[in-house]
């Protein structure tokens, strides 16, 4: 079994000049080359919780270790080199004047020396697929590709974790699917962990395992399969379920004898392919 | 609406001038800019001038650029040349008209001042047409470097210039955004007076720097979580090299500044 490369104890935040805890009593793991989904309605604290990964804030009761560090004033740049960031817009997180300077940037804050950043930038752009727009200027690109420039900024620092923060949820359809499926890529060559927060459930499903935030708190936590059992309960907790799920649901209902609810189209597809062949 | 913009406007092309050190442009252009008043009589002028046109046919750019950056000073140049032609009253009488008189002088200072301005805004608009705004950037930064002995923040005045010129576009952007939607709930920007429009105006500017906020924000945030902690310790990815033609064009103009000096009366 994999190790935990993060490991939460018990946090508790809350913003200042606030009543109530924003993240109250959180304790969890993210294991070494896992993709994890964390979902929730707006205000679940969703978001707060990966700000306190990298230390943008910092907890006021437990700890956060990352990979062996335990996160404090100290130790936040160490764990901010392991953890890399994609946020939600792609426009303000656009830093350098050019792709390549934004590719550059984090490299440049790291004093790494430029003829490893140079090569670093390039390897970083052709993973992603951008390697044709070196000298492009933010505001010619599309929003999906902005954010693949900002992955690209991020895997060019090698990090152990790559956290998306509602990455996809500026992006048209065909943008977030780019997107999601650059992630997929780099995860499979590289064994990268990746958090993905998202109000998308269509791609929490494709996670490895799935965390429900609710009130600042973890409601549930489990496989995909697991939490979209749950059904109703999702939906009074703001939350939606995928459309195969959706579907299968309904086929049920007028009688088709399907086995389970189906998380992707795919297997809904091959199982009523099946159902057909045995008629 | 970024193509009515000249100012800071950058055309790419092949050219000697383009391949120029941008440290070595923005040394030569403030130079030339201190030179321009060594010119005081109609040889050191022309001198002046030939000089100005043989960068921009160097530089490779249509004049009509340089022209257009003329523009928006025009009413200036014109103003000065109207008040040197009616109020030096020095030299020949040359024209006598009721209480209008023009001399020979007045024409003289009349046409040197404008050509001065003409050399002036011709040279630095040749900087900013040929050098892209980063490597401008990138030039002032190690320009400024002496300074930082006197404590002048030089890396966050370099990073606050290239962020604020990458935000530009995005800025007008948004600006045109908002303007549409304002006007889509009947806001009317473009008739009425002059009280009613600056009025207008409000419901376009609070949003933009409420979202300017926002945006700088989210920055800051991005930009820590990818370890920026400041100048110290950081490399850089752009590299500057100074080359032959970096020394030669300086050479050039400390020749030009020793004729001129010579030259002038």
């Amino acid at each position: 079994m994999a190790e935990p490369i993060i490991t939460i104890n018990n946090i508790f935040f809350k913003y200042e000049g606030q009543e109530n805890y924003a993240l109250e009593d959180i304790s969890l793991q993210v294991m070494e080359g896992e993709w994890l989904a964390i979902v929730g309605h707006n205000g679940s604290g969703k978001s707060t919780l990966a700000k306190l990964l990298n230390g943008l804030h910092f907890p006021e009761k437990g700890d956060v270790i990352v990979d062996g560090i335990s996160l404090s004033e100290e130790t936040v740049w160490d764990v901010r080199k392991r953890i890399g960031m994609v946020f939600q817009n792609p426009d303000n997180q656009f830093v350098g004047t050019t792709v390549q300077d934004d590719v550059a940037f984090g490299l440049e804050n790291n004093g790494i020396p430029r003829e490893l950043m140079v090569e670093r930038v390039h390897d970083a752009l052709e993973k992603v697929n951008m390697s044709g727009f070196l000298n492009q200027e933010p505001h010619h690109l599309s929003g999906g590709q902005k954010q693949r420039v900002a992955i690209a900024g991020i895997i060019a620092l090698r990090p152990n974790v790559i956290i998306l923060d509602e990455a996809t949820s500026m992006l048209d359809p065909k943008g977030r699917l780019e997107v999601v499926n650059t992630i997929r890529e780099l995860k499979d060559k590289t064994g990268l962990t990746v958090i993905s927060i998202t109000h998308d459930l269509e791609e929490a499903a494709k996670a490895d395992r799935i965390i429900i935030m609710n009130g600042g708190k973890v409601y549930g936590e489990g496989s995909p399969s697991e939490i979209f059992e749950m059904d109703e309960e999702l939906v009074k907790l703001g939350l939606d379920i995928p459309f195969s799920i959706k579907m299968s649901k309904s086929l049920k209902e007028v009688g088709y004898p399907l086995s389970t609810y189906y998380l992707t189209e795919e297997e809904l597809v091959d199982a009523l392919w099946t159902l057909h062949l045995n008629k | 609406m970024m193509e009515k913009m000249i100012f800071g406007r950058y055309v790419p092309a092949d050219s000697i001038v383009h391949r120029l050190d941008p440290r070595s442009k923005l040394i030569f252009v403030f130079a030339f800019i201190c030179i321009v008043f060594l010119a005081n009589n109609f040889v050191t002028y022309a001198i002046l001038t030939v000089f100005t046109f043989f960068l921009i046919f160097v530089s490779k750019i249509p004049l009509r650029f340089f022209i257009n950056g003329l523009k928006p000073v025009l009413w200036l140049i014109l103003f000065t040349l109207v008040l040197h032609l009616f109020f030096t009253r020095q030299g020949h009488l040359l024209f006598h008209f009721g209480f209008i008189k023009i001399y020979e002088e007045g024409v003289k200072q009349g046409i040197f001042i404008s050509l001065r301005f003409m050399n002036l805004i011709f040279v630095t608009s040749l900087l900013t047409l040929t050098t892209s705004p980063i490597s401008l950037t990138d030039g002032l930064e190690t320009l400024l470097n002496p300074l930082k002995k006197i404590k002048f923040p030089v890396h966050e005045l370099a990073l606050m210039m290239s962020i604020s010129l990458r935000f530009i576009p995005t800025l007008m952007d948004e600006t045109d955004k908002i303007m549409k939607a304002q006007m889509a709930r009947g806001v009317d920007f473009s008739s009425g007076p002059l009280k009613d429009r600056i009025k207008a105006i409000v419901p376009l500017l609070i949003p933009l720097f409420v979202s300017s906020f926002k945006r700088a924000e989210e920055l800051a945030t991005a930009m820590e979580a990818r370890g920026y902690r400041g100048g110290e310790g950081r490399t850089k990815y752009r590299l500057l090299l100074w080359h032959l033609p970096d020394t030669t064009s300086l050479i050039v103009l400390i020749f030009i500044t020793a004729i001129l000096t010579i030259l002038r009366s």
